[in-house]
């Protein structure tokens, strides 16, 4: 990715801590608001010295009042600050989605463009930590369902470095989602770090027999399918979208034009989600450049379990990624169905 | 039929305590006033009538009987200050000076409105005037008040952010948590609770176990006051007072405004849950009425006076609709417009 000895290793929380204390650095406009941002230094460590490099002006401890302090940022961002608003957890953020949908989401568009609200809330998303049912949602999908809201989903550690600067600059309102399972990941990271934008889906690996789309930590589950499936012969491609609403359409159906199948993975729910869209979407632009039915690989249709092997079932994972692959290129593995009979040996 | 059919409302404006007594007005400050007043009365007079003629659609709610406090609260509050408001904004908007003409067309729905027609009566917007909306969900403008009166101590602005609500708000879990962070953060944030007895249909007494909304107040160690909110005096010198106070940096203020509403929720509302003997009481005590016949005796107006400025009032009115009348729509290509900033990042 960038040349020897200008690459420093860093964990994707600490990729987050530095994209804030470049934007906190960059502009007097900005501050972080949440619960337990500042003496306790997030409830992931995000946040951790920020306040005693910026203060309690700028590093703000809330009340646990998501309501009033996600309203609170979108009122700050309409009198001219450039507020980054943290929920705990994505579980957290529908105690004020209230203010996301009928106000963050609203007001340029019933103000009739007179207002904005450049506001950014970052929350962490995703389960994998034995949890349970309250504290494992993936809700990305659902929100990228709202027009007027821009939802990026940061999947590697440039991105967790880089995303937060151009939806600060952004004129809506952004929510960046941090998947609970990437924030110990490591990777080396170009110094000074690249710039990045919101606009694009980004091919992570490239193949030419399937394309699995995919973002936030399910990319790594597609990177080590795609690993797996050299030993079967097939190179998988794999997507990250980056960005779910708006979605990249171009990247997308570049991708399933040159690999003639497609696998779309989401840690949401299967029903009514974003894999449901994306799937519509190929069906829409791109149906006559398939050569086997759009698959998925969701989480199963349950509120997460608490015991690790339930909640291990419940999610996707690269087995049941390379299991799907194989039967969309006719390789019909253990106990899965038969493919149909016009998906043939392209992929050999 | 409940007990709040035959019982007394639960708060008589006539014990308005705190609010200290207004100084006397002079004969133009009486004729702005009533001005203002009437101007609001006439516009919804009519608004009631287009409705009835479907050139208004959706929900309309009036803000009859209730203009002593947007014309008292506006007097008092400068254009550097930031306006929050509910979906029966149209008295505030007014009020604080959005052109009628343009709240008429908004309210057509026509793209000359002053939220070029997006929004409709409950989502007036005002970039010129601060005028923050008209916002549609109970108590959802309350955090969005917050986050305005923080820019302005953040950025050390003088500006007061006044927000406005019903008495039905302080049921909502967004009215605890605003008041509480406004009082804990010390903003500059007046919160006015225009308490018009009822959330739609439901009287106050039957939906709060503690009725005395000032004690709410008190319990974020906010300053509060309950005023009468059928006097425009009152309502000016309270708000000024409270706007000063915090201008000054003494934190937030709460302030109870005691009010009627004489005229249905919206325009679907068959009033069953009223009295009709309740509301000719309240009539008798109506913002208009108690003004006129109090200066009529100090001499500072006369029924000319009075006839003169409806008869302004309803040419104002008559302009607007003949504006609104002959606007175009916004067409139809432009469907998707402002979803997203078309502007640039400031």
């Amino acid at each position: 990715m960038s040349a020897p000895g200008t690459a420093v290793r860093m964990s994707y929380r600490q990729a987050v801590r530095e994209g804030l204390r470049e934007a906190l650095q960059g502009d007097p406009r900005v501050f972080l608001m949440g619960e337990d941002v500042g003496r306790y230094g997030g409830c992931y460590a995000v946040s951790k010295g920020l306040l005693a490099e910026f203060g309690e002006e700028r590093i703000r401890d809330t009340p646990l009042s998501e309501s009033a302090f996600v309203g609170a940022g979108i009122g700050a961002a309409l009198g001219g600050m450039r507020p980054i608003v943290e929920i705990m957890t994505v579980n957290f953020s529908l105690l004020a989605l209230d203010q996301i949908l009928n106000n963050a989401a609203t007001l340029s568009h019933m103000s009739g463009g007179q207002f904005n609200v450049p506001l950014v809330i970052r929350m962490a998303t995703g389960a994998g930590r034995q949890l349970a049912a309250q504290h494992s949602h993936s809700l990305e999908g659902w929100y990228a369902h709202i027009p007027g809201l821009r939802i990026v989903t940061p999947a590697t550690v440039e991105d967790a470095r880089g995303m937060l600067a151009p939806a600060l600059v952004c004129p809506d309102p952004v929510l960046i989602f941090e998947h609970v399972g990437l924030y110990n990941f490591e990777a080396a990271l170009a110094a000074p770090a690249p710039p990045v934008d919101l606009d694009h889906a980004a091919v992570r690996r490239s193949g030419r027999d399937v394309c699995l789309l995919t973002y936030g930590a399910s990319l790594q589950r597609c990177l080590d399918a795609a690993h797996q499936l050299v030993e079967e012969g097939i190179e998988a491609e794999v997507l990250d979208l980056r960005t779910l609403r708006p979605l990249d359409d171009a990247a997308i159906m570049a991708s399933v034009t040159h690999c003639r199948r497609a696998v779309i993975v989401d840690e949401g729910w299967r029903s009514g989600g974003l894999s449901a869209e994306i799937a519509a979407r190929i069906m829409e632009q791109a149906f006559y450049e398939l050569d086997a039915p759009v698959a998925r690989v969701c989480t199963a249709e349950v509120p997460i379990p608490y015991p690790k092997h339930l909640e291990e079932a419940a999610l996707p994972n690269a087995a049941r990624i390379v299991a799907a692959v194989l039967r969309l290129c006719g390789r019909n593995p253990e106990g899965a169905q038969p493919a149909p009979a016009s998906v043939g040996a392209r992929a050999s | 039929m409940s007990a709040s059919d035959t019982s007394p409302p639960a708060n008589q404006p006539d014990a308005p305590r705190a609010a200290a007594p207004a100084p006397a007005p002079t004969r133009p400050q009486v004729l702005h006033l009533l001005k203002q007043m009437l101007r609001i009365r006439q516009f919804e007079d009519r608004c009631a009538e287009l409705y009835q003629n479907e050139k208004i659609r959706g929900f309309l709610h009036l803000y009859n009987g209730e203009e002593a406090i947007a014309v008292g609260a506006m007097q008092a509050l400068t254009l550097q200050d930031a306006i929050v408001a509910t979906y029966r904004e149209h008295g505030h908007a007014l009020a604080r000076g959005v052109p009628m003409h343009l709240v008429m067309a908004e309210l057509y729905g026509k793209r000359t409105g002053s939220s070029g027609g997006r929004g409709g009566s409950m989502h007036i917007f005002s970039k010129t005037a601060r005028f923050y909306g008209g916002n549609a969900i109970v108590a959802a403008g309350l955090p969005l008040a917050v986050g305005l009166a923080l820019a302005d101590k953040m950025q050390r602005h003088t500006g007061v952010t006044a927000c406005f609500f019903g008495e039905g708000a302080v049921a909502e879990g967004e009215f605890h948590e605003s008041m509480n962070l406004a009082a804990l953060w010390q903003l500059p944030l007046l919160f006015l609770c225009e308490n018009n007895q009822y959330a739609m249909g439901t009287a106050l007494e039957r939906s709060e176990s503690e009725t005395d909304l000032h004690l709410k107040a008190a319990s974020y160690r906010m300053r509060s006051s309950r005023v009468d909110g059928m006097d425009v005096l009152a309502v000016q010198s309270a708000v000024s007072q409270a706007a000063a106070a915090i201008r000054a940096g003494q934190g937030p203020e709460f302030l109870e405004l005691i009010t009627y509403r004489f005229r249905a929720h919206s325009m679907f509302d068959a009033q069953l849950y009223r009295d009709r003997a309740q509301v000719e009481q309240w009539r008798k005590q109506g913002p208009l009425i108690t003004f006129t016949t109090r200066f009529k005796a100090a001499g500072l107006m006369s029924e000319e006076d009075y006839q003169r400025l409806e008869k302004e009032a309803d040419r104002e009115v008559e302009t607007a609709v003949e504006f609104a009348e002959r606007s175009e729509w916004e067409p139809i290509e432009e469907l998707t417009r402002h979803v997203y900033f078309e502007g640039a990042a400031q």
